[in-house]
């Protein structure tokens, strides 16, 4: 068992000559609960597109697992284990919820058609998306939009499941619905990196917190030290 | 496995019914129509694959369908190659030229890539036009074998054409319902989203590329045999790029049996106007009717019928 379940290891990344990502090196251990945060423009989305393979690195290594996936195609990092959801909703519109779910069931986890739905099913209850199953995701609330994409992402099986923002733009409630499902999933064993803005959740989620800016990683620790340190305090309001 | 042997009872009766109509002795002309009917069955279906269940429109229609009938002259001009041969080798050329599309997709997606699409059917036709050995502008008359297995050759052309049209739409309805047309149906909605789940999504457009091009090839081979002249303005005609298209959106784009319904229904229209008013309206009706198509009824016939049974 390698000790770290993802390990990015001075990643490189630059559009044109903007570098937006600069020699970034993260582990992850099996079973973490991970906080990734930064202020806007730090790299944080541009690093989960190139470690769930959306955008090719420029240099550095990617191991996930106790092998290297640098150069594997999205697909293929999601059939090991390496799953990610989009912080804007990506419904697959024309199906039905469950059918959505039905995708990943088949393709990455590779169930035979006629068992994913039940499975299907069940992603969905434990959720709260079961009443929902028939209707096309257009009829979905924001909330329940963002669960589905939780709900899908879940049925790929992972290993590492990296939530991009699913958080965002939901009310106080919402917000703490979201956060009892993480907090589920990890119980059951999954390793999440949490990307987010708003500081309540990811500090009440994580167990570490790297810090995002500009490009490179400018702190690392629990979320206590990282409340308390002056480079983050800085890089988020500035002298 | 036994709605397999169902689909394919039914296909083969098809082809007999085919074989028996060809050997009623009515009026020829309906022959000829008939081919052309099921010539465009086989082209909505399978510009329908890539542009109705992967969402990447086509407007090459034209390059696919005269690279088959072009591949069919170079055949005959060289070997006077048998029928069978045209089909398989016009299929194989097209398929060819699918998977270079396929690629395509990489780096062009939406309207971008059907840009690429119409200028791959100039390009083609301009190599065609200075390609002497296939005739050239000036085109070619193809003399068509003498004895054909049974009838006279035009009922021979229609019997093979509704072949054609049976595999194409067996073709289409398995792909649609298999594991291959749901994923196709995923990078439809949001390739992105479906990659990240799994999807391969490269090797599904390839693959829908490939097999549209093929059945494209394949609706083309036959063409020199049929009209026996063969020339880049009607082997590269605009009529095969609109109709590819307005034919599956007027069926209906989710389901094998759209574009069926749209070639029938749209060509018969056509070939009777054609015959009645004049030559010209063809494309006319095409136009108005797709219009009110994708005003009124974007979802298509099936659409419709599927929203009247709703309420």
């Amino acid at each position: 068992m390698p000790d770290a379940l993802l390990e990015v290891q001075g990643l490189t990344k630059r559009f044109g000559g903007f570098m937006a990502l600069n020699g970034v090196s993260i582990a992850v251990k099996p079973g973490e609960r991970f906080g990734l945060i930064g202020p806007n423009g730090s790299g944080k989305t541009t690093l989960i597109n190139c470690v769930s393979g959306a955008l090719p690195v420029d240099g550095g290594r990617i191991l996930f697992d106790g092998r290297e996936i640098t150069g594997l195609p999205a697909h293929r990092r999601t059939r090991l284990g390496l799953v990610r959801s989009f912080q804007i909703p990506k419904p697959f519109g024309s199906m039905t919820v469950l059918e959505n779910l039905d995708i990943p069931l088949e393709y990455a986890a590779h169930e035979r058609s006629d068992a994913a739905d039940a499975d299907a099913m069940e992603i969905l209850r434990a959720i709260g998306l079961e009443s929902k199953a028939h209707l096309r995701p257009a009829g979905l609330t924001q909330i329940e939009m963002r669960k589905l994409e939780l709900a899908r992402a879940m049925a790929a099986r992972p290993k590492l499941l990296i939530s991009d923002e699913a958080m965002a733009g939901l009310s106080h409630a919402e917000v703490d619905d979201i956060l009892a499902i993480l907090f589920g999933l990890s119980e059951r064993g999954i390793t999440i990196i949490m990307i987010e803005h708003i500081m309540r959740a990811v500090m009440r989620f994580s167990e570490r917190i790297v810090v995002l800016d500009t490009g490179e990683v400018i702190a690392e620790g629990t979320p206590d030290q990282i409340v308390r340190n002056p480079a983050v305090e800085k890089a988020y309001l500035g002298e | 496995m036994r709605r397999t042997g169902v689909t394919l009872a039914v296909g083969a009766a098809l082809i007999a019914a085919g074989i028996l109509v060809a050997s009623l002795r009515v009026n020829p002309y309906l022959y000829f129509a008939g081919y052309v009917i099921l010539q465009y069955v086989v082209i909505a279906t399978a510009w329908n694959i890539l542009g109705g269940y992967a969402g990447y429109v086509n407007f090459g229609t034209p390059a696919f369908f005269a690279l088959g009938a072009y591949t069919a002259v170079v055949l005959i001009q060289t070997v006077r190659a048998p029928l069978p041969v045209l089909i398989v080798a016009g299929g194989l050329v097209s398929a060819l030229l699918g998977l270079g599309i396929g690629y395509l997709t990489l780096r062009l997606r939406g309207v971008f890539f059907s840009i690429a699409t119409l200028a791959l059917s100039i390009v083609l036709q301009t190599v065609i036009i200075n390609w002497e050995f296939v005739g050239g502008s000036r085109g070619l008359s193809v003399i068509r074998p003498s004895g054909p297995p049974f009838g006279n050759y035009v009922t021979f052309l229609f019997t093979v054409m509704t072949g054609l049209a049976v595999v194409a739409v067996i073709t289409a309805r398995f792909i649609e319902r298999s594991w291959i047309g749901r994923g196709l149906a995923a990078l439809r909605d949001n390739e992105e989203a479906a990659e990240c789940m799994g999807v391969p999504t490269l090797r599904l457009k390839l693959f829908a590329t490939t097999i549209s091009g093929f059945l494209l090839g394949v609706a083309g081979a036959p063409f020199p045999y049929y009209v026996t002249f063969v020339d880049p303005n009607s082997a590269f005609s605009l009529d095969y790029a609109v109709n590819a298209l307005a034919m599956p959106m007027i069926g209906g784009t989710t389901s094998w049996v759209g574009p069926v319904i749209g070639a029938v229904l749209l060509n018969s229209a056509q070939q009777y106007a054609s015959v009645t008013i004049s030559s010209e309206w063809n494309l006319f009706i095409v136009g108005v009717v797709l219009v009110a198509f994708v005003v009124l009824a974007p979802e298509g016939i099936l659409g419709l019928v599927r929203r009247l049974r709703r309420r």
